[in-house]
């Protein structure tokens, strides 16, 4: 008896649909039994992670504000996603963007109703810039872009780390690494004082709405799709392939360099060394998620928004490691690849005759 | 005396598609035994297992009267069978001796091995030079640097996989001379074709497979064609219908003094090619895989059009630096060889599809493509050009090679082209779809359009083509009309043996 993989010749288009959900009910399973198996009651340690978060106004608050980043990046990325053209640097492109906007907002005097869009338009730029190296790198070049849109990650790390230690640093911020507070006009406005979620989630749901707009009916969202899923098709109906890859690249590291601006702008006000908890990383996993869909990406956005908040709350009320948020995500991503194998392929058990 | 090999009740089953379906045969030692079907018939599947390089869901294997329990590849060559597959498996940059020492597994010193080599090929008149690279060698030497590995190891059983689609007529004599002295020497050969003619000339036995099962077993040399057809298709080859044809004063789709360089080091320089299709004819070019058609479409189609040249002129407009979308716009339709990944994208719909290239067709409007038109534009290719698919829906991968060659050909008919490049019209399509596409080609041509078709089946040129030319190695040769369009003569052009003089058919003849 042996095992063998083989393609399916119909997948099952329920399936499709039903594979995120498997994907989420077998993450569960096997999160509780890793709280199980830590001595904690595994109903009690999924209530606090993903229900109590939900049952306050803060909880909803914070869920809206973390998964609103990750929407607009994993809009982007799903973008380029479908052409073949793999920015994995969302995170550099953030940082920059955060760094470009504060840098306005800090040493540019512009009229008050001005201020906040140069803000944007400068995260913008200052994104598409970043991104606009590995692409053309990879046009002119061939470089590989996964390895110069990482790398490039690092390199923008780092620059930030210079400007907050360095010459950016608040001179009345008892030697923090961190940029003075930005003026109340440089801010997106919260909908309420009391939480931290603002308006820039309007960015978002315009980006959503585009992302939609785009890969679902524009022409070039189409050539962008045939140029990923046939190179060869797109040369033989006439797409240029570089423009496939400008597009993806420019696209991702934009929406990312205004997601860097939108946290600099909003709950934190400045700029200082840890600008992000790692949004450009694991946008990727939300738009994967999502299956490179703008809606999906929205639910993909709100699932992993729930486990960071849900990891902080048991580790504060439960006192579970900090480690479990990671493994969770990873179990998700896990389960959902795996799911979204099966639904292309199957396994068959071989049993010879004889 | 025990068969060499007897197959009993060999079944495969694929997803979707049962491959072999209980498909028995025996092989006599020194017998040439054709296995004779359509593409998809299930032949390959079935060397395949015999070589071990599949299992075989049920069924079993016996070679010399010795059942095969686990079979594999090295099992299988320790038993003396050896397989040439249809696609060549040869490391390019390294020599022929080089190539074959990697199957040797005795030990071995390369200068023993080459002179031993030389003696093996020198034996089966299989002339080849052992301290040559491959890349430098053609198709045909290719498959030569093939046999005379397989001869190394002298088999019991040589199995070949449609030895001949690569091989000039003269150069198809040739191995099957080679291929009788193996069989007098005891050697059982398995011969898997689609070509008639050649199985009759060359085969003692003809077992025929039809959608995975044995329709029938045959003397080849006593069963008439028109027999073994039936056993292979089911039903009588419809035929095709050409009127004599009248051409344009003007040429459409004109290349003069075209010269190019080949884009990669294992690619085909194009050498002064000068071509005409006019309105209302269709053109052939016949060449054996390798010599330059695909240099050669990829500049007429603008898929390759960093050579900014002014040799191909469009209804006498220069296409140099034109794209495939501007030439498209100019009337040029295209139907490539690579249907599934150029011709279609394998994960889109038939809609998706019909957009490819009919996106000119006011389907486009404010940046925004109207996937409405699109699926009517698919329904209507669908519905006039008989394409067996469920609807627009349907995603291109899922249809057979057949449907989805009409789904092509079809879209880019319906584009109203001017000119239109056919390459290898029915490749891997069932004979009623083949006869079909190649009757809408004549029909379109006869509308007053400008065909131009490349193809390696030989035959098929010479059922549709008002005029022939030949390419070998990077040249064309000048155009034969169709009183002379001859085996002989095509054959001998399609050696190369003219490349000294200026390309006319009289040279080639006299040489």
């Amino acid at each position: 008896m042996r095992f063998q993989i083989e393609r399916r010749s119909q997948p099952s288009a329920v399936m499709r649909f039903a594979a995120p959900v498997v994907a989420t009910v077998l993450t569960l399973a096997a999160g509780s039994l890793l709280f199980a198996f830590l001595g904690h009651d595994p109903i009690d340690t999924l209530y606090a992670f993903f229900i109590s978060p939900l049952s306050t106004m803060n909880g909803l608050s914070e869920w809206i504000l973390k998964a609103s980043p990750l929407i607009l990046i994993g809009c982007g990325l799903a973008i380029g996603f479908r052409a073949n053209v793999w920015n994995i640097g969302a995170e550099g492109q953030l940082v920059v963007g955060a760094i470009a906007a504060t840098g306005v907002g800090l040493f540019v005097s512009l009229p008050t109703g001005l201020l906040l869009p140069v803000m944007v338009l400068a995260g913008m730029v200052a994104g598409m810039a970043w991104a606009a190296i590995a692409a053309f790198l990879r046009a002119r070049m061939n470089t590989n872009e996964i390895l110069v849109t990482l790398m490039l990650t690092y390199i923008a790390s780092f620059l930030l780390s210079y400007l907050v230690h360095g010459p950016w640093r608040d001179p009345d911020g008892f030697n923090y690494p961190q940029t003075a507070l930005l003026p109340v006009e440089a801010m997106f406005a919260p909908f309420d004082y009391a939480y931290r979620v603002n308006t820039s989630v309007f960015l978002t749901v315009v980006a959503v709405l585009a992302m939609w707009l785009f890969t679902e009916r524009s022409f070039l969202g189409y050539k962008m799709s045939v140029g990923g899923a046939a190179p060869q098709a797109a040369r033989y109906a006439g797409f240029k392939q570089s423009s496939s890859i400008w597009m993806g690249l420019l696209i991702s590291g934009a929406v990312a360099g205004i997601a860097g601006m939108a946290e600099a702008a909003g709950p934190l006000g400045q700029l200082s060394a840890q600008i992000s908890p790692g949004y450009g990383f694991a946008a990727i996993i939300v738009a994967f998620i999502g299956r490179l869909h703008a809606f999906g990406i929205v639910l993909g956005g709100l699932l992993l928004s729930l486990l960071y908040i849900g990891g902080e709350g048991v580790q504060m009320d439960l006192g579970l490691p900090a480690a479990l948020t990671r493994i969770f995500q990873g179990l998700l991503l896990f389960f959902l690849l795996a799911a979204d194998f099966l639904i292309f392929y199957r396994i068959r058990v071989i049993r010879r005759t004889h | 005396m025990d068969p060499r090999l007897e197959l009993r009740n060999i079944c495969k089953r694929y997803p979707g598609v049962v491959a072999n379906d209980g498909i028995s045969l025996t092989v006599k030692p020194g017998e040439i035994h054709a296995i004779l079907g359509e593409n998809g018939a299930g032949k390959s599947t079935l060397m395949k297992i015999i070589y071990g390089a599949t299992h075989a869901d049920d069924g079993d294997i016996v070679c010399d009267g010795q059942l095969i329990e686990t079979h594999s590849p090295s099992l299988s060559r320790s038993l003396g069978i050896e397989m040439v597959y249809q696609h060549f498996a040869l490391f390019e940059s390294v020599s022929v001796v080089e190539n074959i020492a990697l199957s040797v597994r005795e030990k071995y010193d390369i200068p023993a091995l080459s002179r031993k080599v030389t003696e093996v090929s020198e034996r089966y008149g299989l002339p080849l030079d052992p301290r040559r690279l491959v890349h430098h060698l053609s198709v045909g030497e290719r498959q030569r640097v093939e046999i005379v590995r397989c001869l190394m190891q002298k088999p019991k059983l040589l199995i070949l996989d449609e030895p001949t689609s690569v091989l000039t007529p003269q150069a198809v004599r040739k191995l099957f001379d080679t291929l009788r002295h193996l069989a007098s020497e005891g050697c059982s050969i398995l011969y898997i074709s689609h070509k008639l003619d050649e199985v009759q000339e060359l085969c003692d036995v003809a077992t025929v497979l039809r959608n995975g099962t044995v329709t029938g077993t045959a003397n080849p040399k006593e069963s008439t064609s028109a027999e073994l057809a039936r056993m292979m298709v089911g039903s009588e080859i419809p035929e095709t219908h050409l009127d004599p044809s009248v051409p344009s004063a003007d040429p459409v789709l004109s290349i003069s003094t075209l010269s190019a360089s080949a884009p990669d080091v294992f690619g085909v320089d194009l050498k002064d090619i000068n071509l005409d299709v006019h309105g209302g004819e269709i053109v052939g070019i016949a060449g054996v895989a390798g010599n330059g058609q695909a240099e050669l479409i990829s500049l007429v189609s603008g898929e390759r059009s960093d050579h900014a040249t002014d040799a191909i002129r469009l209804c006498g407009t220069p296409t140099g630096g034109k794209s495939a979308g501007e030439r498209r716009a100019l009337g040029l339709a295209f139907v490539p060889e690579e249907r599934l990944g150029r011709g279609a994208v394998p994960t889109h719909d038939l809609g998706d599809n019909a957009a490819l290239t009919a996106h000119r067709e006011g389907m486009v409007a404010h940046g925004l493509l109207n996937r409405r038109k699109a699926r009517q534009f698919a329904e209507k290719v669908i519905e006039r050009f008989g394409v067996k698919a469920t609807g627009p829906s349907t995603i291109a991968q899922s249809l057979s090679g057949g449907n989805l060659q009409k789904f092509i050909v079809g879209r880019e008919i319906e584009l109203h082209p001017k000119a239109i490049l056919v390459a290898q019209p029915t490749w891997g399509v069932d004979v009623g779809a083949a006869a079909f596409i190649r009757q809408t080609l004549i029909d379109l041509s006869r509308a007053g359009v400008a065909v131009l078709i490349i193809s390696e089946e030989l035959e098929e040129l010479f059922e549709i083509c008002d005029r022939l030319h030949v390419i070998a190695d990077g040249r064309l040769s000048g155009a034969l009309n169709r009183s002379e369009m001859t085996m002989e003569s095509v054959g001998l052009l399609m050696t190369g043996r003219d490349r000294n003089s200026n390309g006319s058919y009289d040279h080639a003849l006299s040489d």
